[in-house]
This record gives structure tokens, sequence and C-alpha cells, in this order.
């Protein structure tokens, strides 16, 4: 079968053999954003490495928090040294791994020189509210409800240019208003994204966060409310 | 091109694909699987459902393993696996055997031994189930692309 140089026109054997550990794209293109997706699963790898090759993202995807910070360049404790051909435009973690967890790798990420100003996305199947605070207090940009479809990581990417990570240096690290993450719908069924986040420019993504009220006690109702409707699915026909 | 025979092909797996979220078998992710296919990767929903099925025999291997002697019975590996399989399954819209691992997990919670075997069975029984239907399914798209045909976009919902 030709190579696109995709995973998915791969026979299974090869896509097995090579999701153990890395699935690369070809040679980065420097104007094409670049993705490192982290995901224990094979499974959910092989699918969010096609979904964000289709919303035209280059990925690396690996199996491991260890595997993250190696390709990172983190994985010693020495000060990292800047890899110039080394372009992450987004890192795309599951939380629920063994060995390093998304928040552990996160932590890590944001407490390096090198990749604090890159933006991280969680992913979680677990709808858990004190585990989403805890992540976008440590400075994660998102955080996406598995399973991941396309509207959500189409909605990545429009926040996702090279200016943001210019203005997200003065961004407050805990987005006040979590009603903005649509994948998190608090009442069913999700509302779609609102357009202020899906048209937004570089610019304006600083505008929305700072206009956006001060941090005070959580609106966010108690995680035995609404919030457990998301796990309850209907089936594919209504 | 036998324009006929193609839109009996059509429809017929039309039918088909409709029937396997009305019994409960897929759910809305499939749909989302299914957009990520195009003539470049005609393959990909078939690839990453096998990549799937040979996750649920993996574990379940591995968990039957651990809840074999009665005596000693790892239920943190057998929530690991569940966890796993619950994971995977969602990803590709496996509705069924997503179901089973919610009351699986359950059963691990409690550390219901019972249980857990009847849950382990029925996942088993499941993703077999689905395996099959979906062999079914995939065949009709080869059966439609062998007479010249194009798989139709089905919107569900």
């Amino acid at each position: 079968m030709p190579l696109d140089g995709g995973v998915s026109c791969l026979r299974r054997s090869e896509m097995i053999g090579i999701g153990i550990g890395e699935l690369e794209s070809p040679p980065l293109d420097s104007d094409q954003v670049h993705v490192l997706a982290v995901d224990d699963s094979l499974v959910d790898r092989i699918v969010i490495e096609r979904l964000l090759r289709i919303t035209s993202c280059k990925v690396t995807a690996v199996d491991s928090g260890w595997r993250a910070l190696e390709f990172l360049g983190l994985d010693d404790d020495k000060s990292s040294v800047e890899f110039d051909r080394l372009k992450v435009d987004l890192i795309i973690t599951d939380y629920c791994m063994p060995g390093m967890t998304g928040y552990e790798l996160l932590k890590k990420i944001k407490e390096s020189t090198s990749f604090r100003e890159v933006p991280v996305v969680i992913m979680s199947s677990e709808n858990v509210l004190t585990r989403i605070d805890r992540c976008l207090e440590e400075g994660a940009e998102d955080f996406l409800l598995k399973p991941v479809k396309l509207a959500d990581v189409k909605r990545l990417r429009t926040y996702l240019t090279r200016d943001v990570k210019v203005s997200d240096r003065n961004k407050p690290k805990v987005p006040e208003d979590l009603s903005r993450f649509s994948s998190l719908a608090m009442v069913t069924p999700p509302p779609p994204p609102p357009p202020s986040i899906t048209s937004v420019k570089s610019s304006s993504l600083e505008e929305i966060v700072s206009s956006s009220p001060p941090p005070s006690e959580s609106s966010i109702s108690p995680v035995d409310s609404p919030i457990r409707r998301m796990e309850m699915r209907s089936p594919g026909l209504d | 091109m036998n324009t006929v025979v193609v839109a009996q092909l059509q429809r017929q797996f039309q039918e088909y694909l409709v029937s396997l979220y009305q019994q409960g078998f897929l759910d809305n992710q499939f749909t989302e699987l299914r957009k990520l296919q195009d003539e470049g990767t005609p393959d990909f929903v078939a690839e990453v459902v096998s990549l799937f099925f040979d996750d649920c025999s993996k574990l379940i291997n591995s968990m039957s393993r651990s809840l074999g002697r009665p005596e000693s019975v790892d239920f943190k590996q057998v929530d690991s696996g569940v966890h796993q399989l619950k994971g995977s399954s969602s990803s590709v819209g496996a509705r069924r055997v997503k179901n089973v691992c919610i009351s699986f997990k359950e059963c691990c919670d409690v550390q219901n031994r019972e249980g857990c075997l009847r849950c382990l069975q029925q996942v088993d029984y499941e993703y077999k189930m689905l395996k099959t239907k979906l062999e079914d399914l995939f065949n009709l798209e080869q059966q439609i692309l062998q007479a010249g045909g194009t798989i139709p976009q089905i919107n569900i919902n």
C-alpha cells in the first residue's frame, strides 16, 4: 500500500510495530503546526494522530510521559539546550497513564525553560472537576473529554497559530469560565463553542481571557450534578 | 459499472449500518471515525477496529488469568484492564462493549469476583459479536468498491 507519510495507510502489523514507540510524520515543514501527542493506548494514539493530521498538523505520537520528555530533550535534569530543529506547537496528552500521568508531564513541561510556553492540552475519559481544576491551575490550555472528536481538534486549531504563543505569556493560568470548553458541557446536549472562541484570532484571545470575571468562588456545580450526565451518551440514533 | 447493482449494495450497506446503531452496537464515536476516512485512507476504520479487537483479546486473556484463582485475585490488574478496555471501546464507538465495562468496573470496585467473571464473559461475547458484524459491514464496503461504486456517507441523527 502506498505510504503517504501518515499512519493510516500502513498495514496493521506495521502500525503495531511503530505504535509501540513513536508514530512520526515526515520531516517538519516549518510552517506547519507540529503536535506532540502522548497516550499509552495504541488505539487512541492512532485516532488522535489521524484527527490531528486531518486538521493539517504534523504529529509525533509517543506512548508515555517519559518518551515525551525524551523527545523534548527534557529527560535529564541538566538545564535544557535549545533544540532549534524541534518546534513543538502543542502538546496533547492523556491524563491517566501508567508511570507518569499527564498531570505530571504537564508540570515538567511548565517547569522547563524551553517548553513552558507551549500550550498543553489534557485528555481524559473522566469528567472529574478536581482533576480538571488541577490541570488548568498547573497551566493546561484546555481539557478534552474522551473520546475526542474532530470538532474538538478543530477547536484547538483555531487558537493554535504561531502568534498565540507570544500572547500566551501574559495569559492568566486559570481560565475562570469553564463553559468555554465545549467538550465539558454542563448541560445536555453540549452547546456549540461560543463564537468568540472559534473565530478568535491570536490577539483577541488575550482580550477574551482578560475580560473574564476575576477568580472567585467557583461557579461550577459540584461533581454529583449535571456533569455526570456527560457519561451517558445517547446511542448514535436518537 | 452496473449502477443498479451498486445502488442495491449501497442501500444494503446503509440499512446494515443503521441497524448496528439502532441495536446499540455502535454509537456516535463510530460516526466520528468514519469521518476520518477518505479515498486516500479507505481502510482507516477497519485498521483501527482491528487494533481494538486485538486489544480486547489480549486484555480479556490477562484479566482472565488475574481472576483465575479465587484465593488470589489481582483486582488492581483487572481494574487496569477494564479501564483500558473501556477507553478503547469508547474511542471506536463500540457501545455495548463499553457498557459492559461500566458494570465490570463496578464489580471490580467491590471486589466481586463472580460478578467480574460474568462481565468478562459478557465482554468477550460482545466484542466477538461486534467483530462479526463489522466484518460483514466492511465486506459490503468492499463489494461496493469492487462494483465501481463509492461508500455512502451516512448521516446518523
